[in-house]
């Protein structure tokens, strides 16, 4: 039948095209793209670099590769990390120079190679929880000059955790099919017309900051939606929101200087502080730019294309004085909460702890807000070390629900409805 | 050594009726009693001149009166709070004829054969004993001063003591209108015979005692100036804190101390088996270099060591163990009617003392200083001669206040750890614990599962009982020698082999299940009693249910010829309304009735439960028969804190392990209540004439089966298990269910 | 070097600014009126007044305190409502243990001086960031109300 061989060819073709494209995909997996690229304007190290940090280590600050490879109390760059996935638990790795468990064997080409392509030293991809999607854009100097930098540093003995991940997000080849599609292995080119800072700045939030890796919203096959870039999503249960230059969903009501606080001190007054994955980002890596490259953040996120996704960020609501007899809510906020962040939500002890106009307390779905309760939230800057503690073991969803709601209300004006369920399916596993 | 024991003597002494009477008394008494033996006994009350040289009074250990007039009184035991030096310097006062505010006190130092608590048989606060121990011992030591320096008075003017009186410390004779003052008469008092066996006041001529006294130590507490451990301050002292390894039963591996040691201010890192200390010129320098260290733990047998695993093997022990017996009246197995069973589970729990543990120390070659709060002096110089081998007499403990005890300070594992790391430095050093090593290096209330049924005649009255309680031994590790010739530790059955209630057929019993892998346990207020009187007075709430009675009827019917228990229990019912006032939905009140530590108390505990389950405590009230009260605004203020403390640890606390360690960091996740969540409580004290009972502990044992006993009534649900879990108690538990799992789970992954 | 004014006094200490208050109180100046219990504020013992409003001094990094008029419990009674509060205390018979005291009685200060007849709700807010372990909450309630009243709300066992 001619509809029967019609179909039996449509499948051949479909098959064959399938085999084609699975042979390319294994055969350039450890591809890197053009590596005889060289060192474009905007990227390396910016001119007002202290002279006593060595270029790798800023670099390695830039592209806040401790964060992920420290554990907690753990020696710095040994790894394990775990990343909950809805799929399973992976472990980041040791990155120092550990000859046995870390990555002392590996040669310069090695070490690009796995940034570049996202492989690791025996070909084998690596999981894109490691950012190589961005850092595939890195320098091939810049990489070389991290690498020296981990290099330089002590050694620690740290065997890798086995991951412990479902059918079939074990089978590590499948992602040579997704690099395939959704990895370029193209490297930073400045943008003709942009000022310098601009292109700095573009390299530090794509290339080295990876923003997007947590701030751009992702389709069905986990790959970052390009048109939506830095539109604001929802990651391991935190909301990393919308960074574009929208005035009303971004930041662009932002003045610079508060972005440059909240880069450097992880506070912007009346706008937000960095807490959760945010708050590590800050400290260990934006407080330690220099103030030619925050500036040059700033120029890049002013630029990038607003989006209106996320929640509108509305003029700073008033205090609302509660009308009602003390509820819950406003029980255990005068009992657990009111020491830091005072009734009046000003704080005292820090500007730290103001709550006022929070971008997080103005969220009606409150998702930072209740995450920073449920597991408190910690950071270090300027050699200080800002933290809020968790109250997720002792407190019931009940009156956790309570507490953000009477937050949300007071202090951000939001007509909030969060029940004990909604707690009770945030909490993490 | 003070802590050898002559088993053959104590095999002899069991004999003994008054200590037979002790058993019944209390496990920590015991525990106390075998430590130090009978023979320190005596030395309580003897006449002791402290400096026969100084020109002053001192008859004995416990009165002192300086020619300048002032008045010293030497507390045996010591102030956590409990209004102890209020308590003793009254029974002094009171037979002296001084008054409170003519007074100083202060603490005796370590010495067993001065100061041992004639009933505890060592130097040693606790298990509520203070008031009951010190009644007569005190009180003679007052009466024996007085009367020595009526004797002085009455030679100087040659008159019969017996036509002098005293008031307020001066000395009158009425006929010819002389007086003197006690700061006149100290000196020629000093040269009088002490007399063999002083005459004690007539109650009835009490000034003092009943009354409701000013405490004698709260100026100080109240505008700062009184120090507590943790204020002391020595010439060139440091400061350090200290991190031992978080898995019970690891010891220190590796330490790189290079960052910390770069933090400005950081003096030393000191290492012991267990434990890494940094010393600094002040606690923020030492607290950010012990943050600084890179600590690698030999984690040890214990790593996997978790709270389900205790409660596992609880079950299994409670299942499969030997049991020891306690009590076996009557025959259990013959009993026929309906049958009611219940299992209890009881977690570990922190004392989480307001002052987090500390001391200071200074080890010099010839010599020790210690300046810490303990309950338990004389073992801190035990211990300091252990780390330092040095000699007792070499070795100065200043006790200190203590911000609060509870049991905690019973231990000097602590002091010892502190001698350890002073020992390494040459100069003084306070060694503080952060908030979360004390919560986690504790001594934990141990976790207890218990099983008990009960056989209901026709008219749901019990006529069998079976408890079997399984657990571990604080006895067995903080004095061996105390355990019952069978294996039993009394402290374990304490309130439990002894009911209020008449039950014909009884068998109360044990099975030892001890904490694995070095987890510390210890005393905490209310011991014994705490754990058995929630169980009992539980499952008496349920057997009332089971027979469709009314609590406090069934109580009524069950109580037999106990006429202090019945007096505290219609007081109750009178004060609190029960049965008189409709309780609203979702409104509950519990009873709990019981007779800890000597004395007779009864609570009812009103409480409404949200329809989320959130608990709110709305009213209280206490009724406490404990004999003669010394002080009844001290009675009163520990019933009222003794039942926030109870009510506390059921709402919200518990100690849990992962890998071997406490889970709890600080109070933010070992919670306790807080000020909007305690109702008024309204305590009313029975007039007595008995001998005094102890109560710093009584008000703890009574609130947790209040509380819960109120929260079955609210909702029909029966907590078996503490600390209480609120989503047991949500109204419509369906609903809840189907809402979490409608409610939209947030997509968590950093995957691409 | 920066300069505190502590009690009425400038005092100067050389000490690391994110160093808290409260260890600079009592570890470098000795004023140990002020107490530690938690060092999260959580507890509230380490309450003091910063330009008259109580504060956690456990958190406030002392860098944040100077230029502010600082009060602790040694300082208290300099004024007429610091007095009144603490003869409360004594007159309610308040303290157990007394470790946390200190701390009550600053932020009752606090409270008293912002509403001066504070209603029930308004001590329920402003004292429950401080725990007392030895209960003495009921107690606590009391001396407020005595202190803002002038009028005796005595135990009910002292006559
Ligand atoms: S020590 Fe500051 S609040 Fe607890
Ligand atoms: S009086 Fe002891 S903690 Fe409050």
């Amino acid at each position: 039948m001619k509809i029967g061989r019609m179909i039996a060819t449509l499948v051949g073709v479909i098959v064959l095209a399938g085999i084609v494209f699975a042979i390319y995909a294994f055969a350039t997996v450890t591809h890197g793209g053009n590596e005889q690229a060289g060192q474009p304007v905007g990227t390396g190290v910016p001119a007002d670099l202290p002279a006593q940090v060595a270029h790798g280590e800023y670099l390695a600050r830039a592209a806040d590769c401790e964060a992920c490879h420290t554990a907690p109390e753990g020696q710095p760059f040994a790894g394990g990390v775990a990343f909950k996935l809805p799929f399973g638990t992976i472990y980041s790795s040791n990155i120092t120079a550990d000859k046995d468990t870390g990555i002392g064997n590996w040669s310069d080409e090695d070490f690009v190679r796995a940034l570049h392509a996202g492989v690791d030293k025996d070909g084998h991809p690596l999981y894109p929880a490691f950012p190589y999607t961005s850092y595939t854009a890195l320098s091939r100097d810049d990489i070389l000059a991290i690498k020296a930098y981990l290099f330089s540093l002590p050694v620690a003995h740290a065997p890798a955790k086995p991951n412990d991940l479902s059918f079939p997000f074990n089978q590590r080849w499948a992602l040579s099919l997704w690099n395939a599609l959704f990895l370029k292995k193209e490297r930073f080119q400045p943008e003709q017309g942009k000022s310098p800072a601009w292109n700095r700045g573009a390299y530090l939030a794509t290339a080295l900051g990876h923003c997007g890796e947590c701030h751009t919203p992702r389709n069905v096959a986990f790959a970052m939606k390009t048109g939506e870039a830095l539109a604001g999503t929802e990651l391991q249960g935190w909301m990393a929101y919308n960074i574009t230059s929208d005035k009303d969903h971004g930041i662009g009501a932002w003045s610079d200087q508060e972005l440059i606080d909240y880069f450097s001190k992880g506070h912007a007054a009346g706008r937000g502080t960095a807490s959760g994955p945010m708050g590590e980002v800050v400290g260990y890596s934006l407080q330690h730019l220099t103030p030619s490259d925050l500036s040059a953040l700033v120029t890049y996120l002013r630029d990038v294309k607003p989006q209106q996704s996320g929640t509108p960020v509305q003029a700073t609501a008033g205090v609302t004085a509660s009308a009602q007899a003390p509820g819950l809510g406003e029980q255990l906020f005068a009992g657990a909460c009111a020491g830091c962040h005072t009734e009046s939500g000003q704080g005292r002890q820090t500007d730290y702890a103001t709550l006022t106009g929070l971008r997080s307390v103005r969220d009606p779905h409150a998702t930072n807000l209740t995450q920073i309760i449920i597991s408190g939230s910690a950071l270090n800057v300027g050699g200080q070390r800002v933290f809020m503690p968790s109250f997720g073991h002792a407190y019931s969803d009940t009156e956790i629900a309570a507490l953000s709601n009477y937050v949300m209300n007071r202090f951000g004006g939001q007509p909030a409805k969060l029940s004990a369920a909604d707690i009770a399916s945030r909490r993490q596993p | 050594m003070m802590l050898r024991v002559d088993l053959a003597k104590d095999d002899i002494e069991l004999q003994n009726p008054a200590r037979r009477e002790l058993i019944k008394r209390g496990g920590l008494v015991v525990a106390f009693m075998w430590l130090g033996g009978a023979s320190r006994v005596s030395g309580f009350a003897q006449g002791t001149r402290l400096d026969a040289d100084h020109p002053q009074f001192a008859p004995n250990a416990f009165v002192r009166v300086g020619s300048d007039g002032s008045i010293q009184l030497v507390m045996p035991c010591i102030e956590m709070g409990q209004g102890a030096y209020t308590g003793q310097a009254t029974l002094l006062a009171e037979e002296l004829d001084v008054g409170l505010d003519q007074i100083t006190v202060e603490h005796a130092p370590p010495n067993r054969a001065l100061y041992s608590n004639p009933l505890l048989g060592d130097q040693a606060t606790g298990g509520s004993t203070t008031i009951r121990f010190c009644w007569t011992s005190l009180r003679d030591a007052g009466a024996a001063a007085r009367a020595m320096l009526v004797m002085a008075a009455a030679q100087r003017w040659k008159v019969d003591p017996a036509q002098c009186t005293v008031a307020r410390g001066v000395v009158t004779h009425a006929a010819t209108g002389r007086t003197l003052r006690y700061g006149e008469l100290a000196e020629a008092a000093a040269r009088v015979a002490p007399p063999a066996k002083p005459t004690l006041k007539d109650p009835k001529d009490f000034q003092l005692i009943g009354k409701p006294m000013r405490r004698v130590d709260t100026p100080g507490k109240v505008d700062g100036t009184l120090p507590f451990g943790i204020d002391i301050r020595v010439p060139g002292m440091k400061v350090a804190t200290v991190r031992a390894c978080p898995t019970f039963g690891g010891t220190l591996g590796a330490v790189d101390d290079s960052r910390a040691r770069a933090i400005p201010g950081v003096l030393k890192v000191v290492k012991l088996d267990n434990a890494v200390a940094v010393v600094g010129e002040h606690f923020w320098a030492a607290k950010k270099g012990l943050e600084a260290l890179d600590i690698r733990w030999n984690v040890g047998a214990g790593g996997n060591y978790s709270t389900e695993q205790l409660f596992k093997d609880l079950a299994d022990a409670s299942e499969h163990g030997t049991p020891i017996e306690a009590k076996n009246v009557g025959d259990v197995g013959k009993a026929t009617g309906k049958v009611v069973s219940a299992t209890y589970q009881l977690p570990l729990l922190a004392h989480a003392t307001m002052e987090p543990i500390n001391a200071t120390v200074h080890v010099r070659p010839d010599g020790c200083d210690i300046w810490v709060g303990t309950q338990v002096p004389a073992r801190c110089v035990d211990v300091a001669m252990r780390v330092t081998g040095l000699p007792a007499e070499r070795i100065q403990v200043h006790n200190q206040y203590m911000g609060g005890g509870f049991g905690r300070r019973l231990f000097e594992d602590s002091v010892g750890q502190a001698v350890g790391i002073a020992r390494q430095v040459e100069y003084p050093v306070k060694i503080i614990w952060t908030r979360e090593e004390d919560i986690a290096q504790d001594r934990y209330r141990p976790a207890y599962l218990d099983r008990i049924s009960a056989t209901l005649d026709d008219q749901g009255k019990p006529v069998a009982w079976t408890d079997r309680t399984t657990g571990a031994s604080v006895m067995a590790t903080f004095a061996p020698p105390a355990m019952g010739k069978n294996g039993l530790d009394p402290d374990l059955v304490e309130c439990a082999a002894e009911l209020p209630y008449e039950i014909p057929n009884m068998r109360v019993e044990w099975v030892r299940h001890d904490m694995p892998n070095g987890v510390p346990i210890g005393w905490w207020r209310g011991v014994g009693p705490t754990h058995n009187v929630f169980v009992v007075e539980s499952f008496i709430d349920e057997l009332a249910h089971a027979a469709g009675k009314d609590p406090v009827e069934y109580r009524r019917a069950i109580l037999g010829d106990n006429p202090r228990a019945k007096a505290v229990l219609e007081l109750a019912v009178e004060k609190s309304g029960w049965g008189r006032e409709a309780v609203p939905a979702r409104h509950g009140r519990g009873i709990a009735l019981a007779a800890p530590f000597g004395s007779y108390l009864c609570v009812v505990t009103d409480v409404e439960v949200s329809p989320q389950g959130e608990v709110m405590l709305r009213r209280a009230v206490a009724v406490v028969d404990c004999g003669t009260v010394v002080n009844p605004n001290t009675v009163e203020a520990q019933i009222q804190g003794g039942l926030v403390f109870g009510w506390s640890a059921a709402m919200y606390s518990g100690i849990t392990l992962k890998n071997g360690a406490v889970e709890q960091r600080n109070f933010n996740d070992y919670r306790v209540m807080r000020l909007n969540q305690t109702p008024p409580i309204d305590v009313h004290l029975m007039p007595s004439k008995e001998t005094p009972g102890g109560i710093g502990e009584t008000g703890t044992v009574m609130a947790m089966p209040s509380l819960t006993n109120a929260i079955f009534a609210a909702t029909g649900v029966r907590l078996r298990t503490l600390p209480i879990d609120r989503s047991m108690l949500v109204q419509d538990k369906e609903a809840l269910k189907s809402a979490v799992a409608a409610s939209s789970t947030l997509p968590t992954g950093r995957l691409a | 070097m920066i300069v505190l004014s502590i009690n009425g006094q400038d005092t100067q200490v050389d000490v690391p600014d994110d160093m808290p208050l409260l260890w600079v109180l009592r570890d470098v100046l000795g004023l140990n009126g002020t107490k530690f219990g938690c060092g999260i504020a959580q507890c509230g013992a380490c309450t003091v007044h910063l330009d008259g409003q109580a504060v956690r001094s456990c958190v406030l990094p002392v860098s944040g305190a100077a230029g502010k008029k600082i009060t602790t419990i040694e300082g208290l009674n300099a004024t007429d409502l610091g007095k009144r509060v603490q003869q409360a205390w004594l007159g309610i018979e308040v303290a157990q243990c007394g470790y946390c005291q200190t701390g009550q009685i600053m932020s009752a200060a606090a409270l008293l001086a912002e509403k001066p007849t504070p209603t029930d709700e308004d001590i329920d807010a402003a004292m429950s960031g401080n725990l007392c372990r030895c209960g003495t909450y009921v107690r606590i309630r009391a001396a407020i109300k005595q202190a803002a009243t002038g009028q005796a709300t005595l135990p009910q066992t002292i006559a």
